[in-house]
């Protein structure tokens, strides 16, 4: 492989992100499975990064998923978004950061709609107003968090307290990267590095020390896929598409996959608990799971955060294993534990624990 | 014979210019031939052997360097024609080197650049290590060596038609014509070169149009046993023995496949050379939807340009083979000589 031809690729696909000021919208699953993760980034940017970034009680769901369920009309989503416009324009913000790769597809698809059918912008404007009564001003900037993460990956690793390395050989953890499908693969040119070679986790895994594998199923989708999952009876393709992606990967040994998006991160991580009921196979070495985190838990591990102040214990397979690699002294009985010594509920059949 | 000696300027020295300029020459007048690489000759210098019958390449290049072996032409390398003007009766015609001249009339055979495989990024052409392009493959044969990248022969080989045509994505409507039947050819010359290697074809349609062009699709399917299968490869990628992965789609099986490679062959299509439209859009000659030269009839003017005295000869008008750009020449010198004669 010739790094150089991903470096000219990269090159292509590099978009402004703004250095500061944000208005901060939160993911529906996420506040669910990896509620950490979006501390995780707050505390990032506020307290490490010095940054301001303005959250609203009043945000709601994008309702991505229904629009793709298609049970939310095209028209409404639009409403919906233009509604958070306005929230971010009564707030006086003009850089929206998006913690959902599923609200930036969104988001990037309305604004690209009205961009290039004008009427629609109007339409929704006036279904705001009549709505809400509520107005609103364009976004100057949209960016995923992840692409915040990734402008300053370089500021994080001049604090970093921990690499992504093997501590005992020094060698870099190998890590896999996965990019949600609605990142890039709709508008190339809204994602850090476009949609076939995205640069955004590969640029912060490098930053921090560690080896990105490019194995063959790559691309592919972690197996969410809205339809896929949320009918039942469909479950299978999303299940066969995870372990696809298993399967591609194992042969090169992973320390840990990284994703951006909130289902992949959920998908990747909970199929492998899934998989192993099912067929009786883990993918990672010597039995294990392969621990799946998120982008933040990565930052947040570098910056030397405790992990299960991150909430990295209700992932389903624990990191233990990599935290250990990584030198992290993290002790394995208090992570059901919250900071005043209380028991948190310990979740059933966990990978590596 | 034409009995009068008039000066024609023609731009581009590939298979139309040479050719133009040979026949311009031959009937007694002056020719002024620019060429803006070192050597005459286009993408022709390149290729090994020609469809449909594999005749070596260098046997048109003889012919064609002998076409312009004429002391009536003066033959410029090196240097391309930036911008053509009208005035008075002739052309003013500025070049690249800062230089400019006058001539009767011109023919602009600037030719085309062969597709930026890199555009299609899902083929990972400029990433993957055995992700070659058609041109590359003229390359190894010929050195006599069909290898990987690492020097091993190659088991299995894969070949993916309209690279860069028909192609909305990166803005290709236009078929480029001969991909189908370089491909054709070419996969029979690495069952010829490689006996044991597979070659597999992955098409949109076959689109064998011109004479012996189907003979040779059959004979590489009978005689060869080349694989055709009717999809287009969606990614390639590396797996950890470094060897090529494809999807793609099997249309007639309806199913979608997967397949290991050794090495993966775009066949890059034709698009209006990056010489030609910067002398176009300076001298405002207009370009048609699919970017190449605009011409003044679609049909009975396929070598007039907009600007009298200006003619358009070979794949600067369209892709297409050298069959036709060689015709296409020669009619462009017949309508060359009309204008001079009867201006």
């Amino acid at each position: 492989m010739k790094l150089e031809g991903k470096k000219r690729v990269w090159a292509e696909y590099q978009k402004e992100i703004p250095d500061d000021h944000f208005f901060y919208v939160r993911s529906c699953i996420r506040q669910t499975f990896f509620a950490g993760s979006e501390q995780t980034f707050l505390k990032i940017m506020r307290d490490d990064l010095g940054k301001d970034v303005y959250e609203d009680p009043r945000h709601t769901t994008c309702t991505g998923i229904g629009y793709h369920g298609d049970v939310v009309p095209f028209e409404t989503i639009q409403t919906v978004v233009a509604r958070h416009f306005a929230l971010a324009t009564e707030a006086g913000y003009k850089n929206i950061a998006i913690s959902c790769v599923t609200s930036f597809g969104i988001y990037t698809e309305i604004l690209e709609t009205w961009k290039h059918f004008p009427e629609t912008l109007e339409k929704t404007r006036e279904n705001l107003f009549r709505a809400t009564g509520r107005v609103f001003d364009l976004p100057v900037s949209i960016s995923h968090a992840s692409d915040i993460i990734y402008k300053f990956r370089d500021e994080i690793a001049r604090k970093a307290k921990y690499n992504l390395v093997d501590v005992s050989s020094g060698k870099p953890l190998k890590a896999v990267e996965h990019i949600g499908c609605h990142y890039a693969k709709m508008f190339p040119k809204h994602g850090i590095g476009g949609a076939e070679f995205p640069h955004v986790l590969v640029g912060m895994i490098e930053s921090w020390g560690g080896d990105v594998i490019d194995y063959p199923e790559r691309r592919h989708c972690c197996g969410f896929g809205f339809r896929q999952y949320l009918v039942q009876a469909n479950r299978g393709y999303s299940l066969s598409a995870s372990r696809k992606k298993f399967e591609s990967l194992e042969p090169y040994r992973p320390d840990f996959i990284v994703a951006n998006c909130p289902g992949c991160a959920m998908f990747m991580d909970r199929w492998q608990y899934t998989l192993k009921e099912l067929d009786g196979i883990t993918y990672g070495s010597n039995e294990t799971g392969i621990p799946t985190l998120t982008y933040e838990e990565m930052a947040g591990l570098i910056l030397g955060y405790d992990p299960w102040e991150m909430g990295m214990q209700y992932h389903n397979v624990q990191s233990l294993g990599l935290l250990k690699k990584m030198g992290i002294k993290a002790d394995p009985a208090k992570r059901f534990l919250t900071k005043d010594g209380s028991r948190l509920p310990e979740p059933a059949n966990l990978l590596n624990s | 014979m034409s009995t009068v000696t008039k000066h024609v300027l023609v731009a581009g020295g590939g298979v139309a210019g040479m050719e133009a300029a040979g026949a311009l020459a031959e009937l007694g007048h002056r020719v002024t031939l620019i060429e803006k690489d070192q050597k005459p000759g286009g993408h022709l210098k390149q290729w090994h052997a020609l469809f449909p019958d594999r005749r070596p390449a260098d046997e048109v290049r003889k012919y064609l360097s002998r076409r312009i072996d004429n002391r009536n032409i003066k033959l410029f390398t090196g240097v391309s024609v930036e911008k053509v003007k009208k005035q008075g009766h002739d052309l003013h015609i500025e070049l690249s080197d800062g230089s400019a001249l006058t001539a009767d009339a011109a023919i602009i055979a600037t030719g085309f650049d062969l597709f930026d495989a890199r555009r299609k990024e899902e083929y990972g052409y400029g990433i993957y290590d055995n992700v070659i392009t058609s041109a590359e493959l003229e390359d190894m044969f010929n050195a006599g060596r069909i290898t990987t990248a690492d020097g091993r022969k190659p088991s299995r080989i894969g070949l993916v038609h309209c690279v860069g045509s028909r192609d909305e994505k990166v803005n290709n409507n236009h078929c480029s014509k001969v991909c189908c039947v370089t491909a054709v050819k070419q996969a029979v010359e690495i069952r010829q070169k490689l006996p044991s290697c597979e070659v597999f074809c992955f098409y949109m349609d076959m689109r064998m149009y011109g004479p012996y062009y189907e003979e040779l699709y059959r004979e590489s399917q009978e005689v060869h046993n080349v694989n055709y299968i009717r999809g287009k490869v969606s990614e390639a990628s590396a797996n950890i023995n470094n060897r090529l992965v494809i999807k793609v789609e099997d249309t007639l099986a309806g199913r979608p496949l997967r397949m290991e490679l050794d090495m993966l062959v775009l066949m890059v299509g034709m698009e209006m050379s990056q010489a030609g439209t910067r002398l176009a859009e300076a001298s405002a000659l207009g370009m048609g939807i699919n970017r190449f030269l605009e011409t003044g009839d679609h049909h009975y003017g396929n070598n007039l340009g907009h600007v009298k005295g200006l003619f358009y000869a070979g794949t600067c008008t369209a892709p297409m083979n050298i069959t036709d750009t060689i015709s296409h020449a020669r009619a462009a010198v017949t309508e060359t000589v009309r204008y001079l004669t009867t201006r």
